[in-house]
């Protein structure tokens, strides 16, 4: 490290636990064991995804300088810093500052930030593998390209997790044309996982995996501190519950979430920390760098969807650099142990995914203009050339830049009439400034990427102040009524009413809960892991998996036949007095809800009265009224394009992908100094401007940005080109008299999307009539 | 025209699918509470912003229902306008726009509780309007018959099988016709909500709008 300490940028690549956070560090400490009592103002930022991680390597590096007896003065400055620590680290800036990207953000948006980081020598972006796939990597990229101007001389330091791709990585990093070289560590010896082999078979559905809470009290008593890995908040949640249920012993078991409020998370991160704790449910929360100590064991409950994560999970066991990380893969359902057994043998392969990233998306563009224009005014040219040397933004025209300078100066052609989104103006000697100063209290309040679901804080009723216990989305706290129970932070607690933005509840204890699905992040099966698992179905037999599974695919293949590779497999059958059709795509759960959406509007045009579909990563099921006869007709590429083109007008997901670009891009304010909007709110007006640009400005960059959305993300239609180039023409449809043991539980999959259309009018005039005719009223 | 024909108080009156009632014979169309201007009035009072073209999402609703029928009198029941200041603070095109539907048509403009007292558009302001033996007005009086209304931004959700479905609702019975709100933001208030069940009798009908506008009990 120490030796390459002057290279203009540089990336360390070594597996968790590898002691990098330190090695990152070197340079500083070195430098400023020398020269800390000459230093004025920042000498080396630090930038983590993750407040609790800035808050732990402050901790972390305390000890050796206080050791060293260094004074050195540090300090960390997230949206969690006391607004009095904030200003005093404005006015006087510790040596070592350890951020997160829209702290950073914020920093560069005030008119004293060229003073602020004068001295700057170095910044250490930490866990960049985290920040690097996503819109909150490009902003801190760009805030590093502004960083660069005002301090020629800052080097870059990223450290990375095990990566497929290290140098995109480093192209990211760069100061463009600057090169970035990559030090790769010593990987380290191969971890053991292996895949529960549990009494009881898992079940047909769902992903909870309570089925296997026995094994897991077994697996905690024999090992000093377990983490527990859940995809999603309301998994952990209910599986924390029941395991508390079964901890006949009393075991200190925890749980950690985003969801949790702040002082909970805290509480348990000190105690396990102190290690008072044997096991930790926990959700990505816990997925990067935080130092646990002594981890022995990682379960992850639930098939993990992406090997990449899976290695990184399991790379928290045993932060010892020289011993094999232990984990153990709990599937939560049949279908799980398949893709269990994929991701498995991927990670003893080191066969790591992912998925090349895009040109740097234009919202989180505008949003810089704009942040740039609180800081003072600037020149349109000067700007142009400072973020083409961000490593996202290298290849971006002028005429994409200046798309995106008019939009933050008038909102767009279709909305330059109105006044709230006229923000810049040029003066006359050519720079551009906002056009009112007071704007830039807005442009703050609303800096960042991150599109968390609307969320809503969940007191204690009649305690003072009310504590808080956590955060549930609105859409779940829409469905509670007064006296309805769900579980948070462990316990169950009773819906007592909604007061302001706060939803109040009161104790209640021994009653079972209405299920929390406050859902958290949902992964799709990335496309290797899902290619792997076809390759697996190919095989003639299946002699590494459990009886229980590998006679229901020998079924299967019996009845129907099993999906492959190279053609796609669709059954039709009747069921229930309904007509059901499964597409097994395998192109991961929102590429497949993409698919049902236009399916389903293909379908309705054919009239085949679609009334609903739901989707799992491999496999969509649609029902309706009519049988399907003929497949050709909705998977042609054409169909399918001119499917997401027309039906770009109209959908929710679309409105949402919208909604996020929009909001990120300034167009809609999350939060305002009068009070912050809700969900439902932003939805309702965000809604509306879709449908009035797409009227009437259909080329608006923000239309623009959210077509380039659909393609990944939640909509994901390159995965469907991906599933269409893959089977070309060869499509195996076939009629069947009853549900196939693969179909069946598709049946039992929660989050079932209705069709509104032609099956919904039919619905409402039976119901409609057969009324009428109760009452006596039919003409 | 997709509509459903009903009779009331010896008339033929037609609950459009797009929630505005037309009366053939003589050539009127009623729309009731199109709250235009509320994303200005919510930004003027300093409540989370809604944006701006939902007054053109409006206007080019009642356009197509004039084209379609070829009315030659309009009746707007009343919370035409979100507020008084909503009126001013239009865009000259949309003032432009409204005069140009008002064109070779009667226009009367009811006073509802948003709107009260006149206001600076062209076209008749009343508090409520007589025409045969029909009254109009704003909000329902439970006293009077032969009355057409608007107020509750009346809707329906019917129980069908595998799913239920909302709609904004016409609640029909001998004595009152109740519109629903034809505005773009306007929330509506259940049928079932008491307010409505004390005003409308037990044997009213709700008509629900949409493709095809369809009559069902009034759910209570």
């Amino acid at each position: 490290m120490l030796a390459r300490s002057d290279d203009p940028a540089l990336l360390l690549i070594a597996p968790t636990g590898g002691g990098k956070t330190l090695a990152g560090f070197l340079p500083t400490l070195v430098d400023l064991a020398t020269t800390s009592r000459d230093h004025d103002g920042i000498h080396t930022l630090y930038i983590s995804p993750l407040k609790a991680l800035a808050a732990d390597i402050k901790r972390n590096l305390r000890t050796p300088v206080d050791e060293m007896g260094l004074p050195i003065r540090i300090d960390d400055r997230t949206g969690d810093t006391p607004a009095s620590r904030k200003k005093r680290q404005r006015a006087d800036p510790p040596h070592i500052l350890l951020t997160t990207p829209e702290s950073l953000a914020l920093l560069t948006s005030y008119e004293d930030a060229p003073r602020m980081f004068a001295g700057l020598k170095r910044v250490v972006v930490d866990e960049i593998h985290a920040l690097a796939d996503s819109k909150r990597g490009d902003q801190l990229i760009l805030a590093l390209s502004r960083l660069q101007v005002l301090c020629p001389d800052m080097r870059r330091v990223g450290l990375s997790a095990t990566v497929e791709d290290p140098s995109a990585m480093a192209r990211t990093l760069a100061c463009h044309p600057d090169p970035c070289e990559i030090l790769v560590a010593d990987p380290g010896p191969a971890p053991d996982i292996t895949m529960l082999d549990a009494v009881e078979p898992p079940p047909w559905a769902g992903g909870g995996g309570a089925y296997a809470i026995p094994a897991v009290m077994a697996q905690i008593r024999q090992h000093t501190t377990t983490l527990i890995f859940h995809n999603t908040r309301a998994q952990a949640e209910i599986f924390f519950h029941n395991l508390w249920l079964a901890n006949s012993e009393g075991l200190p078991i925890g749980i950690h979430h985003g969801s949790l409020d702040r002082q909970q998370r805290e509480r348990v991160e000190a105690a396990m920390q102190r290690g008072e704790l044997r096991a930790i449910i926990c959700t990505g929360s816990l997925d990067l760098g935080i130092d646990w100590g002594d981890v022995d064991l990682v379960i992850q409950v639930g098939a993990p969807k992406n090997v990449k994560r899976l290695v990184q999970r399991i790379g928290r066991a045993n932060h010892r650099y020289n011993a094999p990380s232990k984990a153990i893969l709990i599937p939560a359902n049949r279908f799980e142990v398949v893709e269990c057994h994929a991701a498995l043998q991927a990670a003893k392969d080191h066969d790591l995914d992912g998925d090349s990233r895009g040109p740097g998306p234009r919202d989180v563009l505008c949003q810089h203009i704009l942040i740039r224009a609180c800081a003072g005014p600037f020149d349109a040219d000067q700007l142009y050339r400072e973020v083409t040397t961000a490593g996202p933004y290298t290849a971006l025209t002028r005429a994409e830049y200046d798309d995106c300078l008019t939009f933050c100066a008038t909102g767009g052609y279709a909305l330059r009439a109105y006044d709230q989104w006229q923000r810049l103006l040029q003066r006359p000697d050519g720079q551009w400034q906002l056009r009112d100063p007071r704007a830039a209290q807005l442009i703050r309040m609303n800096i960042g990427t991150i599109q968390d679901s609307d969320k809503l804080k969940v007191r204690l009723r009649r305690t003072r102040g009310g504590k808080p216990l956590g955060e549930v989305e609105e859409g779940f706290a829409a469905s509670l009524t007064p006296g309805d129970t769900f579980l948070i932070g462990g316990q169950i607690v009773r819906y007592e009413g909604l007061r302001e933005m706060t939803v109040e509840v009161s104790r209640e204890r021994g009653r079972k809960p209405k299920v929390a699905v406050f859902s958290g992040t949902k992964f799709a099966t990335s496309t290797q892991l899902s290619h792997r698992i076809l390759r697996l179905l190919a095989q003639d037999d299946w002699p590494d998996l459990p009886d229980h599974t590998r006679d229901w695919l020998r079924l299967q293949r019996d009845i129907s036949q099993l999906p492959q590779a190279g053609q796609l497999l669709i059954e039709s059958f009747p069921h229930n007095k309904q007509e059901h059709v499964v597409i097994y795509g395998f192109a991961g759960r929102n590429a497949q809800q993409t698919l049902g959406l236009i399916l389903t509007k293909r379908m309705e045009e054919l009239g085949l009265d679609p009334l609903g579909f739901v989707s799992t990563d491999y496999a969509t099921l649609i029902w309706g009224l009519e049988p399907l006869n003929d497949a050709a007709p909705l998977f042609t590429p054409a169909a399918l394009r001119e499917g997401l083109d027309s039906w770009l007008t109209g959908n929710t997901l679309m409105k949402r992908t919208f909604r996020a670009s929009a909001t990120i891009a300034g167009l809609i304010n999350r939060n305002s100094p009068q009070a912050r909007k809700s969900g439902r709110q932003a939805t309702f007006s965000s809604d509306i401007l879709y449908d009035t640009l797409v009227k009437y400005d259909p080329d608006h960059l923000l239309l623009q940005v959210t077509r380039e959305e659909a393609m990944r993300g939640l909509i994901d239609f390159g995965r469907i080109e991906e599933m269409v180039a893959r089977v070309e023409n060869r499509i195996e449809l076939r009629r069947l008299p009853r549900v196939t043991p693969l179909a069946a539980p598709l049946f039992l999959e929660a989050g079932r999307t209705p069709v509104d259309g032609t099956a919904q009018e039919r619905l409402l005039a039976e119901e409609t009539e057969r009324l009428m005719q109760a009452a006596g009223l039919t003409s | 025209m997709n509509g459903h024909d009903f009779t009331f108080a010896d008339t033929t009156l037609t609950a459009l699918g797009s929630g505005a009632l037309y009366w053939r014979a003589q050539e009127l169309i009623c729309v009731s509470d199109l709250h235009l201007g509320k994303s200005e009035r919510r930004a003027r009072l300093g409540d989370a912003t809604l944006p701006p073209y939902e007054t053109q999402d409006t206007l080019s609703r009642i356009e197509a229902d004039l084209h379609r029928s070829g009315a030659k009198t309009v009746i707007c029941l009343g919370d035409s306008f979100d507020d008084a200041a909503a009126v001013d603070a239009m865009p000259e095109q949309t003032k432009i726009w409204i005069t140009q539907l008002q064109a070779g048509r009667r226009w009367i403009w009811i006073e509802g509780n948003h709107d009260p007292g006149p206001i600076n558009l062209g076209g008749t302001h009343l508090a409520e309007f007589k025409i045969d033996n029909l009254a109009f007005r704003h909000i329902a009086d439970p006293h009077q018959k032969n009355e057409i209304s608007g107020h509750y931004h009346p809707k329906v959700t019917l129980a069908t099988k595998g799913r239920s479905i909302t709609r904004r609702a016409f609640l029909i019975d001998a004595c009152r016709v109740i519109l629903p709100a034809f505005g773009t933001y306007t929330g509506g208030l259940r049928s079932s909500h008491a307010a409505l069940q004390s005003l409308m009798r037990p044997d009213a009908l709700a008509v629900m709008t949409g493709p095809t506008p369809r009559p069902v009990p009034m759910p209570r």
